[in-house]
């Protein structure tokens, strides 16, 4: 096989401060001595979307973990504005693949939750304005005081970007947020994903199994490959923005698509 | 259109007209009335031809007699009413006790590692023994009273709490202590506001299996030890060979049991709001 060539020798310019600085991070499993992660060095600015991607068992799971500061590092420098991650964080906002809203609890309980859990019902009672706000940015005003069992798979993941955002993250870790919706239903949460992310300037990162996603939300996709897990390239994206779906039908994203492609590939033939 | 039957050859379009089946058009009432008659029919026959022992199995009548006789007893507040009432406490008490154990059994298991590596193999263990064969002991430490039949009952009913209280512990998905995780939520809140919500479905059940379960080692503990409870009365009229009073007083107790079930199904509903895969036309 060919030697693949970086498609693009733009390097990441720097054009804002950063927000997350990863280095020379690694995590090994003591249980198993399974190395997950090795050498990885990533570095977040402001306002800036980033994907990573990459086949089952690349290790990309643990590095959202160690971001979140759900799972320690065994190695390496992990700081979120300025401040060592050392767990879990108001200043962090996570949205798992699951909208994992509580059945028991109406649409706009659920997305004062985190403030609740923190501060106290209080608190939470207070943060019911900035809510409504929040489900006006995702339209879904009618919907705050139903309960979650009478919403629909990409109304309840909307009600889970409110509830994210409800604490005014630094940062936003998505975790394959969408891949239990239709495809239909995910591309118009994609599109509205790359909406509420530009209006608010959110800093933000995406573990995806998808390639179209990725490359139609981010301004960098990091390949990862496994074994141990580590990033191949860090691909900057240079479709102009906003983007839209019709973008799928370009050249340029085919390209990239296909340089994605072949990274990947390359793996599953060796 | 005024003729019903004209939908069917408008335009000489085939229509193809779903039929409902037979079971489906009758209202449930009506289908349980109805078994209902064929088994006392069937009963009757059976008795009136002599096809069974008078003593073995008494006809509808004489039940419907002792029925009323039973009936008109425990409401004039007689001897009967004062067995129901002991039974009932005994019910009670038991249930009681096999809450409050087999609910902070089954958190103690659900919750911490020690309790799922060292003490539910042992309640594993207790569970596959027949905890009726305990009823001699417990006579034996506790006397022939009311406390004795608490006792037994309370024991029987302990088990399923405490499996179901654990199992649904677990039942909080991945995702969900994930996210309280990352919400920087404690032990005591991720228990309180995530498992224990998330697992009310499962303890409903356990408690409305133990609730049978209650009844069972009450009346058991009372044909093994006496007192003064319906047990008691049952045991009496049998070895008497009074087999249609047997059957009133078995009639009697079962609304009882049937009580108790309910109450607890009530609570369900009440408290398990937003469960939808549990609500009354399901047997469960």
């Amino acid at each position: 096989m060919a030697e693949i060539q970086p498609l693009s020798l733009q390097p990441a310019a720097p054009d804002a401060r950063p927000v997350y600085e990863i280095e020379r991070l690694s995590k090994t499993y003591a249980r198993n001595r399974l190395v997950a992660l090795e050498d990885v060095n990533i570095t977040i600015h402001k306002g800036e979307f980033v994907s990573v991607i990459g086949s089952s068992g690349c290790g990309k799971s643990t590095l959202l973990k160690i971001m979140a500061g759900l799972m320690p590092p065994t190695a390496g420098r992990v700081v979120l504005e300025g401040k060592p991650v050392v767990g879990p964080r108001p200043d962090i906002g996570m949205m798992f693949q699951q909208a994992t809203l509580l059945p028991w609890k109406t649409t706009i309980e659920n997305i004062t939750l985190p403030i609740e859990i923190r501060e106290g019902r209080g608190a939470a009672q207070n943060a019911r304005e900035k809510a409504l706000e929040l489900l006006q940015l995702v339209g879904l005003s009618d919907f705050s005081n139903v309960y979650p069992g009478e919403l629909s798979g990409g109304m309840a993941q909307r009600a889970s970007i409110c509830r994210m955002l409800v604490s005014d993250p630094a940062m936003l870790l998505l975790d394959e947020p969408f891949s239990a919706l239709d495809e239909l239903t995910r591309d118009f949460m994609n599109m509205e994903l790359q909406r509420i992310c530009s209006e608010r300037r959110a800093t933000t990162f995406l573990v995806t199994h998808s390639l179209a996603e990725a490359v139609i939300l981010s301004d960098r996709i990091l390949v990862m490959k496994a074994r141990p897990g580590h990033i191949v390239e860090d691909i900057r994206i240079d479709l102009p923005r906003p983007r839209t779906l019709e973008m799928i039908n370009t050249p340029r994203f085919g390209e990239i698509v296909a340089h994605i492609r072949d990274l990947l590939g390359k793996e599953a033939s060796e | 259109m005024t003729d019903a039957t004209r939908i069917n050859d408008s335009g000489g379009d085939t229509v193809w007209v779903e039929h409902e089946a037979l079971i489906d058009r009758i209202p449930r009432s009506v289908a349980m009335i109805f078994l209902f008659v064929v088994v006392v029919g069937i009963w009757d026959l059976v008795t009136r031809m002599g096809w069974v022992n008078a003593i073995i199995l008494p006809t509808p009548a004489e039940t419907l007699a002792d029925l009323i006789f039973v009936g008109k007893n425990l409401i004039a507040g007689e001897y009967m009413l004062k067995a129901l009432w002991t039974t009932t406490l005994t019910v009670f008490y038991g249930f009681l006790i096999a809450v409050s154990i087999g609910f902070s059994l089954g958190v103690l298991v659900g919750e911490t590692k020690f309790g799922e590596r060292a003490v539910m193999p042992y309640l594993v263990a207790i569970d596959a023994m027949p905890k009726v064969a305990f009823a001699p002991l417990f006579i034996a430490w506790l006397g022939f009273d009311i406390a004795s039949k608490v006792a037994l009952a309370a024991f029987i009913a302990t088990f399923p709490i405490v499996v179901a209280t654990a199992a649904g512990l677990y039942a909080a998905s991945e995702n969900e202590r994930m996210l309280f995780k990352s919400m920087g939520a404690s032990r005591m809140q991720t228990l309180l506001r995530l498992k224990l919500p998330t697992g009310l479905p499962y303890i409903f059940t356990g408690l409305k299996i133990a609730s049978v379960g209650v009844m069972a080692g009450a009346i058991t503990g009372e044909f093994l030890g006496g007192g003064k409870g319906f047990g008691a009365l049952i045991r009496q009229s049998a070895s008497q060979l009074d087999t249609p009073r047997v059957f009133a007083l078995i009639l009697y107790l079962s609304l009882l049991g049937l009580a108790l079930y309910f109450t607890v199904a009530w609570a369900q509903r009440r408290f398990v709001f937003w469960n939808k895969s549990d609500r009354p036309g399901g047997v469960a």
